[in-house]
């Protein structure tokens, strides 16, 4: 069995409790082992942008530490704990001044220096198990269904150090749809900006632009949404006319596979 | 021992710069049977030609080892200068300490040091060299062209022209390729059907070209001179000979819903058709996909109507054997999918078009009859933008393609300035990232396009495409104004990157000719021989080696078809000496040899041979057929006993240069 560190960040203990339960169910059923980092801390939640900043990469290289002495790869679910962890881990492994002054801070038994490897949970499902093999465990094909998948802009991007999927042109969440059994919706609007957090400062303007993700999409037909991130979520809900369900894509994952928790229930 | 002489050549300071030449000829002077050594500037140049002959005069060399670039480049050269004092040609080794040795080293003192050593190596094969006598074989006066566009066109009525047969092989129903579907040309705005379908005709009617249409390369088997082709004749179902082209069938047929794959799916056509009205030849054909007779056995309303008795719905496929002496490649190009670009809403919008739909949306044999209209809704776009470099000149490896596309900028131009031109009352932005256009009155003709028809030319990639409430919101960067801009437009035409046609890498891998990492055709000189490719025989042909024009493809149809002719006027080639032979008393007759043989150059006879006491035996022995053997090498790697070896790279002639380097 397939093994993996896992890193659930602090979101999906709270508001986003349902990517976490189903994303768990869903990797139970397609037979990997998602083993959460004891004592995990906060990611960092936003990636510093200066080159100085050590402070806050810490807690990252902490988890990617950890994993890497687990000997596993680390895995996370929330958009906004990959980008960070995955950043980190690139910067430890190119930039030399940055590995120096974590490594001076932290003193660890092993200096880091990259070793481990940071993956969304979609790249688990593309590149470890592979959806033709996602496709097999499928259990209640989601048939009929159209779904736009939401990426955000956080989960590819920058592309050069994720190193994820195109981020003009996706395909790994259509990918995922199509193994699920339905049919996936290309619209415009599935990579740009949900709002973010300017739904604090300027409400009126997140809901604008929150609104016109929602209208592009049911204008192409989709009759529900997928996000890999708790703030699009929030966003996609709570500033939309809520004309168009929006779903975490483990809940939509665990649901075809049969083991689907309470949220998707309530769906 | 042979009496060898040695000549460093310096190349300029190609060579002499990074290896000191002077060092090297006295090194090798030392050598064992080296009788002469010297270096100078240019041994290619007429002068070091002339010294290499009167040097084998003077020191009776009966050996000559050349250090000096790759013997790729002048092997042959240096062969003839030595065959012309009265040297075997073969006796002539080439050191390359160029290519392999200063052009990639630094180090003087290395360098120098690896010279000599390759040297070295030179010498003590060519002490094993012996004489070699090229066979002959002889030329089949007929070419092959694979590939009916404008390219192929050009180089059949060329070849043609020069009264030698020419069979042309078109993969779809007519001849004619991309260029049928071209509205207008650039930089002189006349149209593409009235300057091609005529030299269409002309191939149709010339007595020494046949045309092979909807037929493919199924196998190619022999070598210059004397090829054996395979064509698949894929069947229409109408019998090519009898149909007299009157379209009756095309407007009865009951299956209308067929999209029509010449105006790129914009409309529809029957199941049987013909592709246009100028078709060559003009015979329909029936689409097997869609035709309810083929497909259900019910219908047969073509054959009914059908005045000639042409429509055979029980016609095979039919594969028919050729001869050739040359073949010509020529299988084109076309536009890379859009499926990797779907920031500009290709699959979400109708009214985002690629550059050669827009071709046949402006035409007046088009889906529209020339009216500029929306696919969407079918009203007059007011507002148009133009993408440049959609899949060209990208960096990643996993999306579009490194090269430049070298067309688009030239007809998004003609395209923006036809549409100011037609319809005055439209706003048409053209996104570059540079606009290039070096050639003969390309750039007037761009200017013409900003200047008097007032294009807004916006230097900047689009990184949006919204379809919104029918209007195509279009995001982009103005990079020299450093603004974004937010465009409401009605139509997106976007200038798809052009890639090789998917037929080529299979045949280039029956061809064994070589392609890039791009799949166009590698050329046997990218100066000096580009119309050739390495495989000798094989002539490409347009737009299959790199992207071209129309009239940089017809330039180099014609050269193409210069070789041709050059290679069908001889009535023999001179064969490669260099052929495998075995030594029929270690040869065991196992067939390994012939196994691994490619060209199918080897076979088995039973052979006598003196036993002990007088008595004879019978064994069976590989026997090399010398026309058709290459000189690869297979057949001497796989023989287990060691009976076979290759003409002047026998195995011992390769161990003694191993052991010059390394012992």
């Amino acid at each position: 069995m397939m093994k993996f560190s896992y890193f659930p960040g602090c979101t999906l203990k709270t508001r986003g409790a349902a990517l976490d339960r189903c994303g768990r169910a869903a990797a139970e059923a397609l037979g990997f082992a998602l083993e959460e980092l004891p004592e995990w801390q906060c990611c960092g939640a936003v990636y510093p942008n200066a080159r100085d900043e050590i402070a806050t990469r810490l807690s990252s290289v902490r988890a990617l530490m950890a994993a890497r002495d687990a000997g596993t790869e680390l895995v996370t679910l929330c958009s906004a704990c990959h980008h960070v962890i995955k950043r980190v881990n690139g910067d430890i492994r190119r930039d030399e001044d940055i590995r120096a002054k974590v490594n001076n801070y932290l003193k660890p038994e092993a200096p880091y220096a990259g070793e481990a490897e940071a993956l969304h949970y979609l790249e688990v499902l593309r590149d470890r198990v592979g959806f033709d093999a996602v496709k097999q465990k499928v259990a209640a094909p989601l048939a009929g269904m159209k779904i736009g998948a939401y990426y955000g802009c956080l989960l590819l991007r920058p592309s050069k150090e994720l190193a994820f999927d195109d981020p003009e042109n996706p395909s790994v969440m259509e990918d995922l749809i199509r193994a699920l059994g339905a049919e996936p919706v290309v619209y415009a609007m599935r990579n740009e900006c949900c709002g973010g957090y300017v739904t604090i400062e300027n409400p009126d303007y997140a809901k604008k632009q929150a609104q016109r993700i929602v209208d592009n999409a049911k204008a192409l037909g989709a009759e529900c949404l997928i996000t890999a991130c708790p703030l699009c979520m929030y966003n996609l809900r709570a500033n939309t006319d809520g004309s168009l369900p929006v779903y975490y894509f483990t809940e939509l994952l665990a649901k075809a596979l049969g083991v689907d928790g309470e949220e998707a229930k309530q769906a | 021992m042979q009496r060898i002489g040695v000549f460093v050549c310096w190349c300029g300071s190609n060579i002499a710069a990074t290896v000191d030449v002077e060092a090297v000829s006295q090194a090798l002077a030392k050598e064992p049977g080296v009788v002469f050594s010297t270096n100078y500037q240019y041994m290619c140049s007429q002068t070091g030609q002339d010294m290499i002959q009167s040097k084998i005069h003077e020191y009776n060399l009966s050996a000559v080892v050349i250090c000096s670039c790759s013997p790729r480049m002048h092997e042959a050269t240096f062969r003839r200068t030595c065959e012309k004092a009265g040297l075997n040609p073969y006796m002539v080794e080439i050191a390359n300490i160029r290519e392999q040795c200063s052009w990639i080293h630094k180090d003087r003192a290395e360098a120098t040091e690896k010279a000599v050593i390759l040297g070295r190596a030179a010498i003590a094969k060519v002490q094993l060299n012996a004489p070699l006598t090229a066979g002959t074989s002889p030329v089949t006066k007929r070419a092959l062209v694979i590939g009916g566009g404008i390219a192929g066109i050009q180089t059949a009525l060329d070849i043609a022209d020069a009264g030698f047969e020419v069979d042309i092989v078109e993969k779809e129903p007519t001849i004619g390729g991309k260029m049928t579907q071209i509205d207008k040309t650039f930089p002189t705005l006349d149209c593409a059907a009235c300057i091609l379908t005529p030299k269409m005709v002309d191939c149709a009617q010339n007595e020494k070209i046949t045309i092979y249409a909807y037929s493919e390369v199924e196998a190619v088997s022999g070598f210059v001179g004397s090829f054996r082709v395979k064509i698949r004749r894929k069947a229409r179902y109408v019998k090519e000979d009898v149909c007299t082209g009157c379209g009756l069938c095309t407007e009865k047929c009951p299956q209308k819903k067929v999209p029509n794959a010449f105006n790129l799916g914009l409309d529809t056509r029957r199941a049987i058709y013909i592709p246009f009205a100028q078709a060559v030849p003009k015979v329909a054909t029936i689409d097997a996909d869609y035709c309810t007779m083929l497909r259900t056995g019910k219908c047969g309303v073509c054959s009914k109507v059908c005045e000639a008795g042409a429509i055979d719905y029980k016609q095979k496929d039919e594969v028919i054997e050729r001869e050739y002496g040359a073949i010509v490649a020529a299988t084109g190009y076309n536009p890379i999918s859009l499926a990797q670009f779907d920031e500009f809403a290709y699959s979400q919008s109708p009214d985002v078009v690629s550059s050669l739909e827009f071709e046949r949306l402006m035409n007046a044999a088009g889906p529209t009859g020339g009216t500029l209209l929306r696919p969407s809704d079918g009203t007059h776009p007011k507002t148009i933008v133009f993408v440049q470099c959609v899949g060209s000149r990208c960096d990643g490896a996993e999306k579009g393609k490194p090269y430049c596309s070298k067309i688009c900028c030239m007809y998004t131009a003609k395209h923006a300035m036809l549409c100011r031109e037609k319809y005055p009352d439209t706003d048409v932005y053209v996104f570059y990232i540079d606009v290039r256009t070096p050639g003969k009155n390309f750039d007037e003709f761009y200017r013409r396009a900003v200047e008097e028809y007032g294009v807004h030319y916006i230097k900047g990639m689009v990184g949006k495409v919204v379809p919104e409430n029918g209007k195509l919101k279009v995001r982009a960067s103005d990079l020299l104004d450093g603004r974004q801009l937010h465009i409401d437009a009605d139509m997106v035409v976007l200038a798809a990157a052009i890639e090789p046609d998917k037929s080529a890498r299979p045949l280039a891998t029956m061809l064994t000719a070589s392609m890039d990492t791009n799949d166009f055709f590698t050329e046997a000189h990218p100066k000096l021989r580009p119309v050739e490719s390495p495989t000798a025989g094989i002539f490409l042909s347009g737009a299959c080696q790199g992207p071209k024009d129309i009239p940089e493809t017809v330039a180099q149809a014609g050269a193409a078809a210069s070789k041709v002719i050059g290679l069908l006027s001889k009535d023999q080639l001179t064969c490669n000496p260099c052929v495998a032979a075995p030594n029929e008393m270690m040869c065991n007759g196992c067939s390994s040899c012939e196994k691994v043989c490619p060209y199918g150059a080897i076979t088995y006879v039973d052979k006598e041979f003196r036993g002990p006491n007088r008595t004879t035996l019978i064994r069976r022995v590989a026997q090399v057929n010398p026309a058709v053997c290459q000189g690869c090498g297979a057949c001497t790697v796989a023989c287990p006993s060691g009976a076979m070896d290759l003409k002047g790279f026998s195995n011992r002639q390769i161990m003694a240069e191993v052991d010059a380097i390394c012992l």
